[in-house]
């Protein structure tokens, strides 16, 4: 028996300074993308002389981001099995169009309209799932077709103009917020009461993991940078959620992200066909040779990016209360930005969607932060695609040098 | 002074821990057809690819000398330059191209203005084609003629670049009966034009048809060379196989109990190609404890039955039936092939095996993921609980579960291959190449392991190249030709000239 295989995980007290000082460097090495964000941030609030971090401008980056955050977490699944969606930013607009026909001309009530929407998403998905997982057409050719076809159709179904005037229910997907204060109060303790109780949450979740694992034997964080990560969670959902309610309260766009974060980063890390994501992304013959049914994988993947996708355009659409002609132009180039920028591989296999949404919210301090200072939307571009360039630039040079020292 | 066109004298060829040549020594007779012998893994490719520069000088001991001048080439248009040229066993055509663009590849016919000359291009491949006996238009896309064509159209590559000595690995392992008969027919027509060739090639019958001598190599050895006056199937065959068995193996004492598996005229046909049979009509029967193994030449339709019978995951138009303990099971996806208990740990896992981005832990939960689900969620907890208990029983070198199995060593990457197949807890477990690629040491520890599974009862088969791994580890040897049984024999009663016997027998033409 090798001497090196049966070491126990190192003792998790934390009081050995050394080992636990390596063990944060090295964590602080594996969420660089976090650190990115931060110092994306603190560059802003300072060009911008603190405003980005105004109440009102917080609570406008997440509104004003949130269908590319909804976008950008079925991407990266997309990505992660190695395949690509350009047509994302055209079914947004299709599916928003199609959501205002529902009511203005349909004449079905909101919340009728918004799961039709949806279901119209699902069937979008299959159709460009069947042709990638059970005709074999690369992603790429059929999703550029896609995109082509559901912009024509986004125009067809609005027919040379705009539909605008949603009702109120419908636009609080994109503008609403929901908050208990009158009009005149400073503050909203509702807002701060689901902020303590969010942060509660996490903690308990973390605490019940790191048990867990401590249970069965595995590596944890050092108690000391266990709790230092968990005050600075604490204090910096906290300062967020302050600043969300001393503006109007939590954006419903906000829920709905949160929900999705949520239920997706289980989807990715807990269940089988999560599993079975990243097992097709990493090799797909093997994961065929394992069982994994790799067709229909790809199938309902892009089943769920349509869904995704649908309800974009729906968020979209509110929040402009106008579906137009140009909705969703560009959307697709910002979520796949959002996935690579947030460490996903283009060969596929790698890539989680916490990296997506802190990608996504790197874009989006970008494109306020250099609004603010009254910069230019050719040189906003221009600093984009640049940053999507060293992004990834930057995770290629790191994983050449981590292959040359453990490579055999 | 001599009539050799080539000699390599004493080559030695070195990979990490690895003595692939050792002391070499090759003579071949100018304008003769020199056949070179011996099993997977002897040295043949690696010695054809020192002489073809391949592997270029200076990475290699000895010398080799050309038309009497010692050569040392950094690269094969060093070699080509001399007028050597080798076809390899894959074909080296691009499919898209048409028959004179490939003959003609990076040796373009050109005009004044260093333009293609299209016109003189085709007139050229025209001639070419029509001294290897292929009558196609030189246009034709290389992908719409069959792979015995496509043989003939290397030659002719070939033979534009005036070629002196022609080395051709395999040549016939892919071609049917009467492409087979045509190519050596236009060996032995090029002889008589003066052309030289070496041909490697474990067919017996055929190295008696055309060669003039023979040199038989067995682990990176020179064994001997014969001429053709003297050449016999035994006497090649005891050249190929004639190595002493040292204890490699460890002991193991069958208890065989009830048949587990068997297979009834099997017959898989080719993916792409239906009208090439792979399989044809297998019978085979596997017992619980029994390790049961499958010897054949490379092309024998080992990995091809193998995969068909794994959820119908090879080939085409698959037919036959296949038992487990009696009942008769359908497995026609890999799912249902583990489903129904039947495990198949590949030849090649970086390629079909491992996620090599992945950690060891979710390589080894991959196949059973099912098994680890909690209320609709998998419990990593116990994931890693598991792949830990096959890190300390496997004796998976490694520092944590977590490592990427990327990192691993061979031997190391296969135990988590087989800790893989083993948790998905199959009755049947067939290995294809268990020990390919890893070090000796190692090999006995899967040994080992594969003891300890037919111990608690799993039926298993193992297929592999190296007869003596099959005759150390295994109870009972199936031999497989052309994609048919040919013979079984319990150990007891094999020897490595009755397998190879068995192995070489063709079907009656």
């Amino acid at each position: 028996m090798s001497d090196t295989a049966t070491k126990a995980p190192a003792s998790s007290s934390g009081i050995k300074l050394p080992s636990t000082l390596s063990h944060i460097v090295s964590d602080l090495g594996k969420n660089g993308i976090f650190l990115a964000l931060i110092a994306v941030v603190v560059l802003f609030s300072i060009t911008t002389n603190g405003i980005l971090l105004r109440p009102q401008n917080i609570s406008n980056l997440i509104v004003q981001n949130g269908y590319i955050l909804i976008l950008a977490i079925g991407m990266v699944l997309v990505i992660v099995a190695g395949h690509i969606d350009l047509s994302v930013g055209s079914i947004a607009a299709f599916i928003g169009a199609f959501s205002g026909v529902l009511i203005q001309q349909v004449g079905l009530p909101w919340w009728l309209a918004i799961i039709g929407a949806l279901v119209v998403g699902a069937l979008v998905g299959a159709w460009q799932g069947f042709w990638i997982a059970y005709v074999g057409i690369p992603a790429f050719i059929v999703t550029l077709a896609g995109m082509l076809i559901f912009r024509g159709l986004a125009l067809i179904t609005l027919g040379n103009s705009n539909i605008g005037s949603f009702p109120e229910e419908y636009r609080a997907l994109g503008n609403g917020f929901i908050s208990f204060a009158g009009p005149d109060a400073a503050i909203d303790f509702f807002t701060l009461a689901v902020g303590a109780l969010a942060i509660l949450a996490l903690i308990v979740q973390q605490v019940r993991t790191r048990n867990g694992r401590k249970k069965y034997g595995q590596a944890v964080d050092p108690t000391v940078w266990f709790i230092a990560k968990m005050a600075f969670v604490a204090v910096g959902v906290g300062a967020f959620t302050y600043a969300l309610a001393s503006f109007k309260g939590i954006p419903v766009t906000l829920i709905v992200l949160a929900v999705l974060v949520m239920i997706y980063g289980i989807v990715a890390n807990r269940t089988v066909f999560g599993r079975h994501i990243y097992a097709i992304g990493g090799n797909r013959h093997a994961a065929e040779l394992s069982g994994v049914k790799t067709k229909s994988v790809d199938f309902w993947l892009f089943v769920n990016m349509g869904i995704l996708a649908a309800l974009a355009g729906l968020v979209f659409t509110a929040r402009l209360n106008l579906a137009g002609p140009k909705a969703g132009d560009g959307f697709e180039l910002e979520a796949i930005s959002a996935a690579f920028i947030g460490g996903a591989a283009v060969q596929g296999g790698i890539g989680t969607i916490s990296g997506a949404i802190i990608g996504g919210l790197i874009i989006g301090v970008l494109n306020n932060g250099m609004s603010i200072m009254g910069i230019g939307i050719e040189w906003q571009q221009a600093v984009k695609g640049l940053v999507l360039l060293l992004a990834v630039a930057f995770d290629v040079y790191n994983k050449r040098r981590a292959g040359a020292s453990t490579s055999r | 002074m001599t009539q050799n066109i080539l000699e390599m004298r004493s080559i030695t060829k070195t990979f990490p821990g690895v003595k692939a040549l050792s002391d070499v020594t090759l003579e071949v007779a100018r304008g003769e057809v020199h056949a070179i012998c011996g099993e997977n893994g002897a040295g043949k490719s690696t010695l054809m690819k020192v002489l073809s520069g391949v592997y270029p000088h200076g990475t290699y001991e000895g010398d080799i000398v050309f038309e009497n001048e010692t050569v040392e080439f950094r690269d094969i248009r060093d070699s080509e330059a001399k007028g050597i040229v080798i076809i390899h066993q894959e074909l080296a055509l691009s499919p898209y191209l048409s028959i004179a663009e490939n003959i003609f590849l990076n040796n373009e016919v050109k005009g004044p203005l260093g333009l293609i000359d299209w016109n003189r291009t085709n007139q050229e491949a025209k001639k070419l084609l029509a001294r290897v006996g292929l009558d196609e238009d030189p246009v034709t896309r290389i992908l719409d003629i069959g792979v015995g064509k496509q043989q003939l159209v290397e030659i002719a590559k070939a033979l534009s670049k005036e070629v002196k000595l022609l080395i051709l690995d395999e040549p016939t392992a892919a071609l049917n009966d009467s492409d087979s008969d045509h190519l050596l027919d236009l060996i032995l027509h090029l002889k008589g034009q003066g052309i030289t060739s070496i041909i490697i090639s474990h067919k017996l019958n055929e190295i008696k048809k055309i060669a003039d001598s023979v040199t038989v190599i067995r682990d990176g050895k020179t064994i001997e060379t014969m001429e053709h006056k003297d050449v016999s199937e035994d006497r090649i065959i005891k050249g190929m196989v004639g190595r002493d068995l040292e204890n490699r193996y460890p002991d193991h004492t069958p208890h065989i109990g009830e048949e587990v598996l068997r297979v009834e005229g099997w017959t898989a046909h080719h993916p792409q190609d239906p009208s090439r049979v792979m399989v044809d009509s297998v019978d085979l029967s596997v017992h619980a404890g029994e390790i049961v193994g499958i010897a054949g030449l490379m092309g024998a339709g080992r990995t091809e039955f193998a995969m068909s019978l794994f959820g119908q995951s090879y080939g085409s138009r698959i037919s036959g039936k296949v038992y487990k303990r009696g009942v008769e099971i359908k497995a026609r996806s890999v799912d249902e092939a583990i489903r129904n208990g039947i495990a198949y740990a590949t030849e090649d896992r970086k390629m079909y095996g491992l996620n090599l981005i992945e950690d060891i832990k979710r390589n080894i939960s991959m196949a059973s993921l099912r098994k680890l689900v909690r209320m609709g969620l998998v419990n990593d907890n116990e994931e890693y609980k598991v792949a830990n208990e096959y890190r300390e029983s496997m004796n998976i070198k490694a520092p944590t579960v977590l490592t990427k199995a990327g990192q691993l060593s061979g031997g190391n990457q296969q135990k988590v291959v087989l800790s893989k197949w083993i948790y998905s807890n199959p009755d049947v477990l067939i290995l294809d190449e268990p020990t390919r690629g890893i070090d000796v040491g190692a090999k006995y520890e899967i040994y080992t392991i594969i003891n300890r599974l037919a111990s608690e009862g799993k039926a298993i088969i193992v297929i592999s190249s190296e007869l003596p791994e099959l005759l150390g580890i295994c109870d009972r040897i199936y031999a497989l030709s052309e994609g048919r049984i040919t013979g079984q024999m319990p150990v007891a009663d094999a020897t490595p000239e009755a397998l190879l016997k068995l192995m070489t027998l063709e079907k009656q033409r």
